[in-house]
């Protein structure tokens, strides 16, 4: 819906910067040109043919894991360990019945409740910081942009235990508003990034312009920039979402019982006992299956939203 | 412009104002009733505990509760900590031989002996004696077993008939490895399984009552570190070419969890573990062997019997706010009732064993047991977690020495152990590094009066 | 003149007022238990040896620097981190360049593709561990039987490398997402332009493809990179760090220190280590990197 006129500018650059598109302008002539020409199309169709060989066996080497998985969960403990690998089995529903029976239900729950709110709060506090760091940029924008970045190469761990120290005074373990807040400071630095890249997309005339017209900043905003950047927005969310559902190491440390998320659930399938490995694989598949339904869904938005990003 | 800013303003308001408001109420929903959250080891008689939980809340319609089940490494880690930083988060955890002593000294648990007394019916008197003492802090209990196991040896019978090989009772290492070496058959099975996973709580527990067995020592009386001696040099080289020439592949990633699979698949002549291994290798549903497995006496060299003695149990942390409803809990779970409502609701097969001597009289039990409950109760009674092995030691803890530092040290060992059951460390430097570990912690104690 | 110098202060802070509650919250989260940090690592502190909280120094530093360990460790770290990030650049290339044409079912392709990117990652690493690489019923053995590989145990012969197996496999799908991207903003008429100039496909691809998309690559390597610094689930769950420590991460060993040796204050120090240590590298190539885009952002 928005594909802009901008990026024009940006491909002429780049024509400007490579030295064999300097004569791109001479046209020559093609009639005598034909014959070749069809000829190599054929043995372009040979090739695309290969390519396109390829491309499927890379995306079933790629996806079978995947698969597997998924075929695993539909079996018996039995089966589900087996020399040679059985492909031919009775599928059943016993393991996704006793997963559910022992509450994947609220782990789920919460992993989706703190994945939205987190990746709100985020949208919430990134969009404005993101303007703020673009259109109407403030002094030291690089040093600002360099202060987020670096909190994320920060590795948590280094935080872990005064984090739990803090989080234990105020009586906040296990409590899934703890994660929603470690998981916006974790999404907020990328998605400030990402957002800002965006919103340099948009020409300053346009809000000039916008404002001119007598329209408040935030109505300009609103009205012109936000439709214009919203591909972005919508990739830099899908790329929030997919982090903290399925971030691993603060749900691990600071929740329990209450708050626990779904990939926490997960490390209690393995017991003591043996791997069970039908049934975890029934767990990892229910665990998994929000985010990997969201980024099918949402695959197109999210390409275009990081080319959006990335041509700048 | 300034209203921007004041709409802004007023989102991030409200905003903060969710945030604080919920953060507050904490999760989602909660109701009048007293919760008592509970945080235990995924092992399956947990599971099962977790199933029958229904029958405890009919009975008690005032508590609720909830259950956290995870991996031993996972449940150990986060129960330690929540306890030694006094969280109040938990009202009653899962710990075992190893921490109730450390804890009961630091205050950081509840004394039991005080309700246990007054619960009519309970019968501390009951609890298998090794598992009792062990879990007693200066005469009083401090937790209370929910199962307790010691080591033994499972073997293949059908394996052994078809070689010709009789099973002593009480066989020693050298006999071990000379079957293991006619029954190592790569492809097929393997003559041994043996774990080799870093963690104290895998390779070590094993190893340790090798290295007891073959007289060796981690300190001696004066918490000089013995890694370096002759005796657990000769150990540790035994248990590393056992496990290496006809061992499971892969050994140095392999647990408890591994062999179960392991042997239970029918991939293995052998396996010395946990009396409670029955649990996996005897349940038809997961495993392929279960008519065809023999159990004897855990191998020997120079000591008479070479057993570890473990036992998870349930205590409750002082910073608890309702220790109360917490016994309730704690005192229906490891009590004899539960014992029998396991069987009748579940199955004999899966009853919590190892706890109480009753549980041995029950004749059902006894009846789905007979293979094995003598001799576990055999080994539970045998082990000797104050005198391991032949000579004093300062520490007390078979499998593993009980001191705070263990977990820690018992753990960089297990690393080099398992570097040297990989192959990418000789015996020799492992035992060398893992010495420099253990010197740095005895002298520690040394230098206290 | 006083005016004049109110007004833009007054200017200055409207252009402020979006950028300080994202500021305010990031300083809160992360700075203020990072200066709890550096406080801890100049105590010791077990926190199972009750009363055992003591302040000495710099001690704690000196035992991360002569811990043999560490050091081991951390090139590890480095190995991981520029190894999964080079090769998963690498593949991700190959396969948008693959999928940058037509063919049939290309869209099906794709979103089988980008599936191991979305997999929760403790599933993905049980999966690897498990069902893969399993010596006995793992499928790679299975696959690789007739090549003469037995029951061979990958994860405990090469713990590093499978742990980066894991991660390359979860981390080239989003390269070739961004690659793919990159290839698609690309103007037909150039390409066309250099092939009615003669230029072969390989020249092409030089002088042209690989320029253009040299901003997505990096803009993958340094997403890439940034969140493997922290990885930590995949070694949890594939190799707990061992056999040794031939497979830890910094992450991985730091909360080891803490989780499991209860020695607050020595992993402290090794996280001010660790943190100052990937500030300093990467500085330098955010540097790099900043140079590209800041640059493309000025000039335009």
């Amino acid at each position: 819906m928005t594909d802009p006129a901008l990026s024009g500018d940006t491909t002429s650059a780049t024509v400007r910067d490579t030295p064999v598109a300097g004569s791109a302008a001479q046209s020559r002539s093609s009639a005598d040109e034909t014959r070749p020409r069809q000829r190599a199309r054929r043995k372009h169709r040979g090739a695309a043919v290969i390519w396109a060989v390829l491309a499927w066996l890379a995306a079933l080497v790629f996806f079978f894991p995947v698969l597997w998985m998924v075929l695993t969960a539909f079996k018996y403990e039995r089966a589900a360990y087996t020399d040679p690998p059985t492909l031919w089995f009775s599928p059943t529903l016993e393991q996704f019945q006793a997963v559910l029976a022992s509450g994947v239900g609220t782990t789920l729950l919460n992993s989706a409740f703190a994945t939205l709110v987190s990746t709100t709060c985020v949208l919430v506090l990134g969009i404005p910081a993101a303007f703020a760091l673009s259109l109407r940029p403030v002094k030291k924008t690089k040093d600002v942009l360099f202060f987020f970045l670096s909190t994320k190469m920060l590795p948590i761990v280094a935080v872990i235990v005064p984090l739990y120290v803090i989080v234990n005074r105020i009586g906040l373990l296990d409590n899934i508003w703890t994660l929603i807040i470690l998981y916006t400071g974790m999404n907020l630095p990328i998605a400030i990034w990402m957002m800002r890249s965006f919103f340099l997309e948009v020409p300053a005339e346009l809000l000039e312009a916008a404002s001119m017209d007598g329209a408040s900043l935030w109505t300009a905003v609103r009205r012109v920039i936000l439709p214009l950047v919203s591909p972005g927005i919508a990739a830099t969310a899908l790329i929030c979402v997919i982090f903290s559902w399925n971030e691993f190491f603060f749900a691990v440390n600071l929740t329990a019982v209450r708050a626990q998320t779904a990939p926490v659930s997960l490390v209690g399938f393995i017991t003591g006992e043996g791997l069970f490995w039908a049934r975890l694989s029934a767990a990892s598949t229910l665990a998994a299956l929000p985010v990997v339904i969201a980024g099918w869904v949402a695959q197109n938005k999210l390409v275009r939203g990081l080319s959006f990003g990335a041509i700048k | 412009m300034r209203k921007s800013l004041r709409i802004y303003a007023s989102l991030v308001a409200v905003a903060c104002l969710a945030l604080s408001g919920c953060a507050g109420a904490g999760a989602l929903g909660s109701s009048a009733a007293k919760t008592v959250t509970i945080a235990m080891v995924s092992n399956p008689q947990m599971q099962d505990a977790i199933k029958l939980a229904s029958h405890f809340e009919e009975r008690h319609p005032g508590i609720d509760l909830k259950f956290v089940s995870l991996s031993e490494n996972e449940a150990r880690a986060k129960i330690t900590v929540s306890t030694a930083m006094q969280s109040g988060q938990f009202d009653v955890v899962m710990v075992s031989n190893y921490e109730t002593r450390m804890w009961a000294e630091n205050g950081w648990l509840r004394d039991l002996s005080g309700y246990a007394a007054n619960t009519p019916g309970y019968d501390v008197g009951d609890f298998v004696p090794s598992i009792r003492e062990s879990l007693s802090y200066r005469g009083d209990m401090y937790s209370m077993p929910f199962y307790g196991e010691s080591s033994f040896l499972m073997y293949r019978k059908d394996l052994f008939r078809k070689a010709g090989i009789t099973m002593p009772e009480h066989p020693t290492w050298q006999q071990i490895t000379s079957y293991a070496k006619k029954l190592h058959e790569p492809g097929n099975h393997v003559g041994i399984c043996l774990r080799g996973k870093p963690g104290w709580g895998e390779v070590l527990a094993p190893l340790d009552t090798v290295i007891n067995t073959f007289g060796g020592r981690w300190y001696d009386e004066n918490w000089n570190a013995r890694l370096d001696s002759p005796a657990v040099k000769r150990a540790v080289g035994f248990y590393v070419n056992l496990v290496r020439k006809y061992g499971e592949p892969s050994a140095a990633t392999t647990g408890f969890a591994e062999c179960g699979t392991q042997f239970s698949q029918g991939n293995a002549a052998m396996w010395y573990d946990a009396t409670s291994a029955v649990s996996i290798v005897e349940n038809p549903k997961s495993s392929r062997v279960a008519d065809e497995v023999g159990y004897v006496a855990a191998p020997t060299v120079k000591t008479e019997h070479s057993n570890w003695l473990y036992t998870w149990s349930l205590g409750i942390p002082t910073a608890s706010d309702n220790p109360d409803a917490a016994w309730e809990f704690i005192s229906w779970v490891t009590s004899k009732d539960y014992i029998k409502l396991v069987g009748r609701k579940l199955g004999w097969s899966r009853v919590p064993p190892g706890s109480r001597m009753s549980t041995y009289e029950i004749p059902q039990y006894r009846k789905v047991s007979e293979d094995y409950a003598a001799l576990t109760l055999q080994a539970l009674r045998r082990a000797d977690p104050e005198n391991p092995t032949v000579k004093p030691v300062p520490y007390s803890g078979a499998q593993f020495l009980q001191i705070p530092e263990f977990q820690d040290l018992g753990t960089r060992v297990s690393q080099q152990i398992s570097a040297a059951i990989a192959g990418k460390k000789s015996v020799a430097a492992a035992l060398e590094q893992a010495q420099q570990y253990a010197e740095a912690v005895g002298k520690t104690y040394q230098e206290q009066p | 003149m006083t005016k004049h110098s109110t007004l833009s202060r007054a200017e200055g802070w409207r252009r402020r007022a979006p950028l300080l509650p994202a500021l305010l919250f990031t300083i809160l989260v992360t700075q203020v238990p990072f200066l709890l940090t550096v406080y801890y690592s100049t105590h010791s502190w077990n926190l199972v040896r009750p009363g055992s909280w003591e302040f000495v120094g710099l001690q704690n530093y000196l035992y991360v620097f002569r811990d043999s360990q560490f050091r081991e460790v951390a090139m590890n770290t480095v190995i991981l981190i520029v190894g999964t990030v080079l090769i998963s650049a690498l593949l991700g290339l190959g396969l948008a360049l693959l999928l940058n044409r037509s063919f049939r079912g290309r869209g099906v392709v794709r979103t089988l593709l980008i599936t191991p990117f979305l997999i929760t990652p403790v599933a993905g690493a049980l999966l690897w561990k498990t069902a893969m690489f399993d010596p006995v019923f793992g499928i790679v053995n299975f696959v690789l039987q007739p090549f003469g590989v037995g029951n061979f145990a990958w994860v405990s012969q090469f713990p590093l490398a499978t742990v980066m197996v894991d991660l390359i496999w979860r981390w080239t799908p989003f390269m070739m997402l961004l690659i793919l991207a990159g290839l698609q903003s690309m103007p037909e008429d150039v390409l066309e332009a250099g092939r009615v100039d003669g230029a072969g496909p390989i020249a092409l691809f030089r002088e042209l493809t690989l320029p253009h998309l040299r901003r997505f690559i990096e803009l993958g390597v340094v997403l890439g990179a940034i969140y493997l610094v922290n990885t930590f689930g995949a070694i949890y769950m594939m190799t707990s760090g061992g056999p040794g420590v031939e497979s830890a991460n910094l992450p991985f060993y730091i909360y080891q220190r803490a989780f499991l040796g209860f020695e607050v204050g020595q992993a402290a120090a090794m996280g001010v280590v660790t943190v100052a240590a990937t500030i300093v590298i990467a500085m330098l190539a955010l540097r790099l990197i900043f140079k590209s885009f800041m640059g493309a952002q000025e000039a335009a």
